[in-house]
C-alpha cells in the first residue's frame, strides 16, 4: 500500500514539476527542454517500479525496472555477444551491402529514363509491402548464421533506399544543371560535385529510415532460425523460459543500439547537409 | 508499358534463377536414379518440383489458386482462412491505435508540458525495434488469459458459438496497435500545427474559441497529413500482426503459414503466404489512398 501511494504523490509532484517548467518563461531554454522529457522518463520507471511492487505483480508478467537493470550489469557478456551477432554480423553489413547497393542502382537508372519510369512504382509498390515475410525464405537459402540476417536487412532497406534516393537525384532544376553546362562539366562532374551533393538530404532521409528497418529485419529474421546467439535468439528463448527480465534487457540493449545508430546517421547528416535549410535553425 | 517491361524482367530472371538455384536437386535424384537428364528435361523438372528451393511463378500462383478457391473457407488449409485471421486482428489493432494517437496528438499541441515531455519520447520510439517485443506479449497476455476478443462463453451467447477469429486476436492486436501508434501520433501533431499564423489570426478576429480553431481550422487541414500516417500505420500494423503471429497460439494466420511453412520445407507454402500478404498490404494501402482521394476532392484539397 505504502509503495501505491508513494506512488502517487511521486506522479502528482513530477506532473507538476513538468507543468510548471513547461509553462515558464525559460520553456524555450535548452536545459528545460531537456529536462521535461526527462522528468517525464523518470516517472514511467518509478511508476512502472512502485505499480510492480505495489501490487505485487509476478515478475513473469511485468518485472520492475530495478530487477531488468540487475540483470542488465549480471549478463553484460551475453548482452555484448549478442549485440555483435545480430547488429554488427547483422544488422550492419545488410544495411552497408543494401544502402549501397540500392544508391549504386538509383545512379544507374538514372541514366534511363524508360527504367526510372518501369522501376520507379514497382519499388514504391514493394517498399510498402511486408518484405519481412521474405525472412524464412532466406533463413532457408542462407543457413541459420549472419548471412541470411543481413540478406534480410539487405532485401528490407533496398527499396525504401532507392526510390529516396532516385528522388533525389532528380533534386536539382535546370537552371542549376545548365550553368554545370556552360561550365563545360560533363555527365561525371555534373553528377559528383552538383547533383549527388544535392541529393543528399534525401539519401540521409532513406538512410534514417533504413537504422531502424536494419535492426527489425535482423531481430525478426532470428526468430525463424539462428544459431545460439543473437537478440532475437535470447528473446524467444528466454520468452519460453519466462525469463522476462532477460527479455526486457535485450529491447532496452535493442533501444539503445537503435538510438545509437540512428543518432550516428543524423550526425552524419548534419556535417554533410550542412546548407540545407531544415540544418540551418 | 515501362512497368509491364519491368515485371516482365523479373519474371524472367525469377524464372532462370529457379532453373538455376534448383538443378542440383534435380541432377543429385537423376544421378541416384542413374539416368541422364537432357537440358529440357532438366528445366522442366526444376519448374515442377514439389520442394524448390526457388518455386517457379507458375507453382506459386497454382497453389494460390489451389489454396484460395478449392478449399472451404473454414478448412485449416485455405488461405482466405488464415488471411481472415491476420486481416481481423491487424484492422482490430489499427482502428485502436489510430485512435489513440489522434487523441495523444490533439493533447500535444493543445498542452505545452505534454508536447515537451512527450514528444520526443514519440519521435525516438520510431528509432526503436519494437517488433522485438511481439513474442513476450503473445506470452504474457496468455499467461493472464487475455488473448479472445470476447470470452469463450460471451461470443458463445451472442452468436450461438466462437467465430474462429476472435480466439488469440487480443495479443496481436495489442502489437499492430502498438506499431500504427507512434506514426499517427507523430503525423497527426506536424498535421494540426500545419495551419500558419495568418489563418489562426483569421479565427482570432471571428473571436473564435480554442474549440472552434480546432474544429474549423487544425482539424481540416490536418487531413492530408493523417491520410499519409494512416498509409504508414496500416502497413505497420500488418507487419506486426505477421510477426506476433509466429509466436501466438493457436498457431494461425499468414505469418503462422510462413513459418510452419519454413519448418517442414515447405517453400511453396512460404511464398504463396508471402504473396497473400503482400495482396492483403496492398489493397489495404490502396483503400486508404482511394478514400484519401475521395475526401480530399470533397473538401477542395486534391491537388
Amino acid at each position: 500500500m505504502n509503495w501505491l501511494i508513494g506512488v502517487f504523490i511521486f506522479w502528482v509532484v513530477a506532473y507538476f514539476l513538468n507543468v510548471s517548467l513547461a509553462n515558464s518563461k525559460w520553456h524555450k531554454t535548452r536545459l528545460v527542454r531537456l529536462a521535461v522529457p526527462t522528468v517525464f522518463g523518470i516517472t514511467i520507471l518509478v511508476v512502472w517500479e512502485g505499480l510492480v511492487r505495489g501490487l505485487q505483480v509476478p515478475s513473469v508478467i511485468l518485472p520492475p525496472p530495478s530487477m531488468i537493470g540487475a540483470r542488465i550489469a549480471v549478463s553484460l557478456p551475453t548482452l555484448w555477444a549478442d549485440l555483435i551477432q545480430t547488429f554488427v554480423k547483422g544488422a550492419l553489413t545488410g544495411y552497408i551491402m543494401g544502402c549501397g547497393s540500392a544508391v549504386l542502382t538509383a545512379i544507374l537508372i538514372d541514366r534511363s529514363p524508360f527504367l526510372q519510369r518501369g522501376l520507379l512504382p514497382v519499388g514504391n509498390f514493394i517498399a510498402a509491402l511486408p518484405i519481412i515475410g521474405t525472412a524464412p525464405i532466406l533463413v532457408m537459402w542462407f543457413g541459420f548464421d549472419w548471412h541470411s540476417k543481413a540478406a534480410v536487412v539487405v532485401v528490407m532497406v533496398f527499396f525504401p533506399m532507392l526510390v529516396n534516393t532516385v528522388q533525389g537525384l532528380a533534386a536539382t532544376d535546370s537552371m542549376q544543371r545548365d550553368l554545370m553546362r556552360t561550365y563545360a562539366g560533363g555527365y561525371w562532374n555534373t553528377l559528383f560535385k552538383l547533383r549527388l551533393p544535392a541529393a543528399m538530404p534525401a539519401i540521409f532521409n532513406g538512410l534514417k529510415i533504413a537504422t531502424t528497418l536494419a535492426l527489425i529485419g535482423a531481430i525478426v529474421a532470428e526468430f525463424f532460425g539462428s544459431p545460439t546467439l543473437g537478440m532475437g535468439f535470447r528473446i524467444s528463448v528466454e520468452v519460453g523460459r519466462l525469463g522476462l527480465d532477460m527479455v526486457w534487457a535485450e529491447i532496452a540493449v535493442a533501444a539503445l543500439a537503435g538510438s545509437a545508430f540512428y543518432g550516428v546517421i543524423a550526425l552524419i547528416e548534419k556535417g554533410v547537409t550542412f546548407w540545407h535549410p531544415s540544418q540551418r535553425g | 508499358m515501362p512497368i509491364l517491361t519491368v515485371v516482365a524482367a523479373i519474371m524472367v530472371i525469377w524464372y532462370a534463377s529457379s532453373v538455376g538455384m534448383n538443378k542440383k536437386w534435380t541432377y543429385d535424384q537423376a544421378g541416384r536414379a542413374g539416368v541422364e537428364v537432357s537440358f529440357t528435361e532438366m528445366v522442366a523438372d526444376t519448374w515442377a518440383q514439389e520442394r524448390p528451393v526457388l518455386p517457379a511463378p507458375h507453382q506459386v500462383v497454382a497453389e494460390l489458386y489451389h489454396s484460395v478457391f478449392e478449399k472451404k473457407i473454414s478448412s485449416k488449409r485455405s488461405l482466405v482462412f488464415h488471411g481472415w485471421i491476420t486481416l481481423s486482428a491487424t484492422m482490430l489493432g489499427f482502428v485502436f491505435g489510430t485512435g489513440l494517437g489522434i487523441l495523444l496528438a490533439v493533447g500535444i499541441v493543445h498542452n505545452r508540458a505534454m508536447d515537451m515531455g512527450v514528444m520526443p519520447w514519440a519521435i525516438a520510439s520510431q528509432t526503436v525495434p519494437i517488433l522485438a517485443i511481439a513474442p513476450m506479449i503473445v506470452v504474457v497476455m496468455s499467461t493472464i488469459g487475455a488473448t479472445d476478443f470476447l470470452g469463450k462463453e460471451t461470443a458463445t451467447a451472442m452468436f450461438g458459438y466462437q467465430p474462429a477469429f476472435m480466439k488469440g486476436i487480443l495479443p496481436k492486436a495489442v502489437i499492430a496497435a502498438y506499431l500504427s501508434f507512434f506514426p499517427v501520433v507523430v503525423g497527426m501533431v506536424k498535421g494540426l500545427r500545419s495551419p500558419d499564423q495568418m489563418q489562426l489570426d483569421l479565427l482570432k478576429t471571428y473571436n473564435a474559441g480554442k474549440q472552434r480553431t480546432f474544429w474549423s481550422l487544425r482539424l481540416p487541414s490536418s487531413t492530408p497529413y493523417l491520410f499519409t500516417s494512416l498509409k504508414v500505420g496500416m502497413a505497420a500494423a500488418l507487419v506486426g500482426a505477421i510477426v506476433s503471429e509466429l509466436s501466438a497460439v493457436p498457431l494461425r494466420g499468414l505469418g503462422a503459414r510462413m513459418l510452419t511453412g519454413s519448418y517442414y520445407g515447405q517453400t511453396i507454402q512460404i511464398w504463396s503466404a508471402l504473396f497473400a500478404a503482400a495482396t492483403l498490404a496492398a489493397t489495404l494501402v490502396a483503400s486508404i489512398s482511394w478514400i484519401e482521394r475521395r475526401s480530399l476532392k470533397k473538401m477542395g484539397m486534391s491537388s
